[in-house]
């Protein structure tokens, strides 16, 4: 007789396609658009045209006696009662937040804001009203430029403020006692490289735009909202609006994209609790496309002052960054935070040996900037990656090389890094490896010099970002010491049901991940039940009580975490109940496949369905056991993970018309263990879409009126899958060593490492022309301008050519960037 | 990005057309698939009365064949446009250009003689009207008139229609043995419109280049003829199509936008002139 293993096919690692995807993509699922409660009423939000100016009158009688109005309100309204749209990240003890009111009352001073909303019966009705609101604007200067916004005498875009600058926070390695001083490392540098790089303002451009929908109840609320972090927005609303916590429900159905827009608190969400509280009426709220490309929050907007000091030989000892972070009009919720979280990760995977970061959050007449995919870590990577691009240039090293030289190996892990941070794990050298050998790099070298020497119109690029990132947002002691308001930790509940289901609560909110998928796969594994037999409840304060939310590639890692050590305590409790049926011991019973058995003596065995039951029945328990196998778990990281990995990028560049063509894209990626590898492909191409569009395709620009001329996606050029490539990824495995699972995150990771990688590539395409930088996005017109212009034409302002190619190296090439 | 109220029509002959465009008067509107007008609307940058919606016309729909002409109804759809065999056979330039126009979405509702009528000069099928010269056919209170390319744009966004006329049709001569065309279109993404497009006929005759026509998009307020290259073209050999081209920018004003700046276009309607012909050529 031949053993037959019953256990059921491991979950975990298989690429299942996501459960979520039938609703999701049909559209046949719960957006909060497609909501609706008896006795609702519309919202429209009246928008400030002007960037920046004091509001002298406003008179909404008109408005009023339109058809179907019930109310009209402007902030004068709600001044009293709306407190501020909620920063929870005072960076540093003396940050300046003049404060942010949701409705504007005196001023405004972003194109965008909201200064008045229109409540009717129906939505047609509610925006045709607008125009009967009748308000006069005394303009101010706009405050656009942040070199300029930080000189003495500058126009003030807060008049409660005497600064632009909101905060100045400041790392040395030296001080911090993580590395030797910079001073030092300046003063005695062999070879310095500096360079400006300009981080573009982006539009996160969720695919659903936001909504929200507000059920007024008593003393409290119920609230629908497109959003990444129903927790949160419920403590906040309690703590903004001073509502009982106990009588705020917040539900984030089906939430169709965020890449980080969907993370704060945003007045549209308080300005329609504050009505629907007013009116005591049930109100909607859904932005268009175009309110929501102009006022949802944008990403990006750092100028980058970064200066890297070597050996001749290729040591790198030393980097000192400094950036000018544009904050937009008003600090939003994790805002002033994001470039911040960039402080750990410009050191990359380099051993360096001082260090200094200083960030500046500067006030602008422009929309909020706040969480956009990646959140500081893209400006990091892009920096550090492009940098070492233009040392390996100054030495004369091969960029590989320089990297291999200065990274660190995979045998110095768990290694402290400059920056405090200890990266549990990695294998550059694998994963670079890998990528040559996929992209053929040897080849498209030889190609590129053929193509140089026989002067091709169209020229060949190679570029490489090796990077890693800090992800699993996050240990919560780290978030103390950086001052966050809240803690970094994971909830997950599980409950068995009598007929053998579960259902796993978490508090991750996702909002297209594919957690109902992933997180089923690992407790159907870890209980042993069927992948089906699982479901997920999420997104509602009331029936998932407890969480953090979805940001950070923190899900998985923190919130799958949580999830495995709920089941871990559902198997104890059950082991007990086991025990008893089996009239065995506690410490005799293995547990594999969903069955408890007695080691060595095979045949009788309880399922853990069977655990389920009879605490259902609770007809025969041992002594003193409650009749419940469920079990809840909160998991704090005891570190971030850190995914790594290696992206290679070839373009062609049709040097006649400017226009680069992405040959061949290779990234080996190593996000730890796999749960879902669909997933993780997804999430990939995903990433590289978005971190390809910030090199190649988007910019949010401005006039000099400080009105957003991108406010279409006409002229906010986002990529489709007909502009990019066919994607070549793979990956390598190296465990995380701080999580039972060994999972790094990997919903950023694409996003961080791209856009260096494209980058590097076209200028490497273009060295030969006396090219040494290139503005991003490199449009056809900004590449075609650096090649006639030797490097360092820039087309004059107004045009998404502006700025060109420029930056100053320490021989004082190239020209400076204004 | 709800429209601002408006009255709306929908006729289903030419003739109830031209009296509902008629009685709509100056604040009308006409509705022609809707691709440019709607997204007008729906940001409140026009605040029409009426909408006449030509959708039911269905005689303004199809291709059909006219002796020296196949002749395009004003509201077959962009896609219709690039699938008819009459097009493929007669005018393959048009079906070229309107494969570049946008996206499947779009191309399924937006139409041949709608993006005409609208007349931006973005759009990919004035250039290609007018290399081909054909002739639109316009409907109005005072019967029916035909109006050559040449003369049917005016300047941005406007044309030789009549506030009271409807474009019905488009008449697009059957080229003769020995055409041949290409559309060489330059844009940042798939679905945007022409920072530069350039439309090239080329007759070649005993290998040398007899004819050639060459409209131009986004170059000025309207679509316009590259002339200074057609006569550098014509009895040319293959070998000097790259010289000819360097004219392609003669006269023209492009705009400066946030696609390009003037300069730019003007060096990119040089390079894709150049490649357009030899394209069209085959070289």
């Amino acid at each position: 007789m031949t053993a037959v293993d019953e256990r059921p096919e491991a979950e975990i690692g298989k690429a299942r396609r996501r459960k979520e995807d039938a609703h999701l993509i049909t559209g046949r699922t719960r957006w909060t658009d497609n909501l609706s409660v008896p006795g609702m009423l519309h919202l429209a939000m009246l928008r400030s045209p002007m960037a920046h100016a004091t509001i002298t009158s406003i008179d909404p009688t008109d408005a009023r006696s339109r058809p179907g109005v019930v109310a009209v309100f402007t902030g004068a309204d709600f001044k009293d009662v709306q407190g501020n749209v909620p920063c929870a990240w005072p960076v540093t003890p003396d940050m300046v937040n003049p404060g942010a009111p949701s409705l504007a009352v005196d001023q405004v001073n972003f194109a965008g804001e909201c200064v008045a909303v229109v409540v009717a019966r129906s939505k047609a009705e509610a925006q045709d009203a607008l125009e009967g609101i009748d308000i006069e604007y005394e303009p101010l200067p706009p405050v656009l430029d942040m070199d300029q916004a930080v000189k003495d005498g500058a126009t003030l875009v807060h008049p409660n403020t005497e600064s632009n600058r909101s905060y100045t926070w400041v790392f040395e390695s030296g001080a911090a006692g993580t590395g030797a001083p910079i001073d030092d490392a300046l003063r005695d540098a062999e070879v310095t490289v500096s360079r400006r790089f300009v981080q573009q303002r982006l539009i996160p451009a969720f695919m659903e735009p936001r909504a929200v929908m507000v059920e007024p109840s008593g003393e409290g609320v119920t609230v629908w909202s497109a959003t990444q972090i129903p927790h949160i927005l419920r403590v906040m609303l309690a703590l903004t609006l001073g509502l009982p916590e106990h009588k705020v429900r917040v539900i984030a159905p089906d939430v169709g994209g965020g890449f980080g827009g969907k993370i704060p608190v945003t007045p549209e969400e308080i300005i329609s609790v504050l009505v629907a509280r007013r009116l005591n009426k049930p109100v909607k709220y859904t932005e268009s496309r175009s309110e929501s490309l102009m006022a949802a929050h944008h990403g990006r907007d750092q100028l980058q002052d970064i200066t890297i000091t070597a050996t001749r030989d290729g040591t790198v000892t030393g980097l000192d960054v400094h950036l000018l972070a544009d904050m937009g009009a008003y600090l939003r919720l994790v805002g002033p935070g994001v470039p911040i979280l960039g402080a750990f990760m410009y050191n990359a995977i380099y051993k360096i040996p001082a260090y200094r970061f200083v960030c500046e959050g500067i006030f602008t007449t422009k929309t909020p900037t706040d969480a956009y995919r990646g959140a500081g870590r893209p400006e990091a990577t892009f920096a550090i990656e492009r940098i070492m691009d233009e040392l390996a240039v100054e030495l004369g090293m091969d960029p590989m090389e320089l990297r291999r030289k200065n990274w660190i190996k995979h045998e110095e892990f768990p290694f402290t890094t400059v920056a405090g941070l200890t990266y549990d794990s990695g294998n550059y050298e694998a994963a670079t490896d890998k990528a040559l050998e996929l992209i053929g790099w040897n080849d498209l070298r030889a190609e590129q010099q053929e193509r140089r020497d026989s002067n091709d119109p169209v020229q060949l690029g190679l570029g490489i970002s090796t990077f890693t990132e800090m992800c699993g947002l996050a240990p919560s002691r780290v978030l103390g010491s950086l001052s966050y308001g809240a803690g970094g930790w994971e909830h997950a509940a599980i409950r068995m049901l009598p007929t053998g289901k579960v259902e796993v609560v978490t508090g991750a909110s996702p909002h297209g991940q594919g957690h109902e998928t992933a997180f089923a796969q690992i407790v159907a594994d870890k209980l042993g039940v069927a992948f089906e037999d699982v479901e997920l409840i999420h997104g509602d304060t009331a029936s998932s009580h407890k969480g953090l939310d979805t940001y950070g590639s923190r899900s998985l890692a923190v919130g799958g975490i949580a999830i495995v050590n709920a089941a871990d305590k559902v198997i104890e409790k059950a082991r007990k109940i086991a025990a008893h049926l089996l009239e065995a011991n506690e410490a005799d019973l293995e547990f594999s496949g969903g069955k408890f058995r007695v080691a060595g003596s095979p045949g009788s065995e309880v399922g853990i369905a069977d655990a389920a039951l009879a605490v259902f029945a609770a007809h025969n328990l041992p002594d003193g056991v409650e009749p419940s196998i469920d079990a809840e778990a909160t998991y704090d990281p005891e570190n971030f993970s850190f995914p790594h990995g290696t992206h290679l990028c070839a373009v062609e560049i049709d040097t006649e018309t400017g226009m680069t063509k992405i040959r061949k894209y290779v990234c080996v990626d190593d996000v730890g263990t796999p749960i879902n590898p669909l997933i993780i492909e997804g999430q990939v191409h995903g990433g590289l879409a978005q971190g390809i569009a910030q090199a190649l395709f988007e910019e949010a620009v401005y006039d000099d009126a400080g009105n957003l001329t991108t406010g279409t996606f006409v002229d906010y050029t986002l990529p489709s899958a007909a502009d990019l490539p066919s994607f070549t990824t793979e990956r390598t495995e190296t465990p995380s060593t701080t999580n039972p699972l060994g999972v790094k995150g990997v919903g950023e990771a694409g996003t961080i490492a791209s856009t260096p990688a494209v980058v590097n590539a076209i200028v490497d395409a273009l060295r030969p022309f006396g090219v040494n930088d290139i503005r991003m996005p490199a449009t056809p017109e900004r590449v075609w301008r650096a090649i006639h212009g030797g490097g360092k034409h820039r087309a004059a302002g107004g045009t998404t050519a502006y700025g060109g190619a420029s930056t100053s190296t320490s021989d004082g090439d190239g020209g400076d960037l204004q | 990005m709800i429209p601002a109220p408006f009255e709306y029509v929908r006729p289903s002959s030419v003739a109830e057309a031209v009296s509902a465009i008629g009685a709509a008067g100056e604040d009308g509107k006409i509705l022609a698939g809707g691709q440019s007008l709607i997204p007008v609307l729906r940001l409140r940058l026009a605040y029409p009365t009426t909408l006449v919606d030509l959708g039911r016309v269905a005689e303004m729909q199809g291709v059909r064949d006219d002796g020296d002409a196949i002749v395009i109804g004003a509201m077959t759809t962009h896609h219709d446009v690039m699938h008819d065999p009459l097009v493929a056979e007669h005018a393959p330039l048009i079906a070229q250009a309107t494969g570049t126009i946008a996206d499947p979405q779009v191309r399924h509702r937006g139409t041949f003689g709608g993006a005409l009528s609208h007349a931006d000069p973005a759009g990919d099928l004035g250039a290609v009207a007018l290399a081909l010269g054909c002739e639109f056919v316009a409907s109005g209170p005072g019967g029916e008139r035909r109006i050559a390319a040449s003369e049917f744009f005016h300047d941005y966004l406007t044309t030789a229609l009549a506030p009271d006329e409807v474009l019905t049709q488009v008449r697009v001569p059957k080229l003769g043995a020995g055409w041949s065309s290409h559309y060489e279109k330059f844009n940042r993404v798939a679905q945007a419109w022409s920072i530069v497009g350039v439309a090239a006929l080329v007759r070649r005759d005993n290998g040398s280049i007899a004819e050639a026509r060459i409209g131009l998009t986004n170059m000025g307020s309207t679509p316009v003829r590259a002339a200074a290259v057609e006569s550098a073209l014509a009895g040319a050999d293959v070998g000097s199509v790259a010289a000819a081209a360097e004219h392609a920018a003669d006269g023209t004003n492009p705009p400066s936008d946030l696609s390009g700046q003037a300069d730019y276009r003007q060096h990119l309607a040089r390079v894709l002139t150049k490649r357009a012909v030899l394209a069209a050529v085959g070289s």
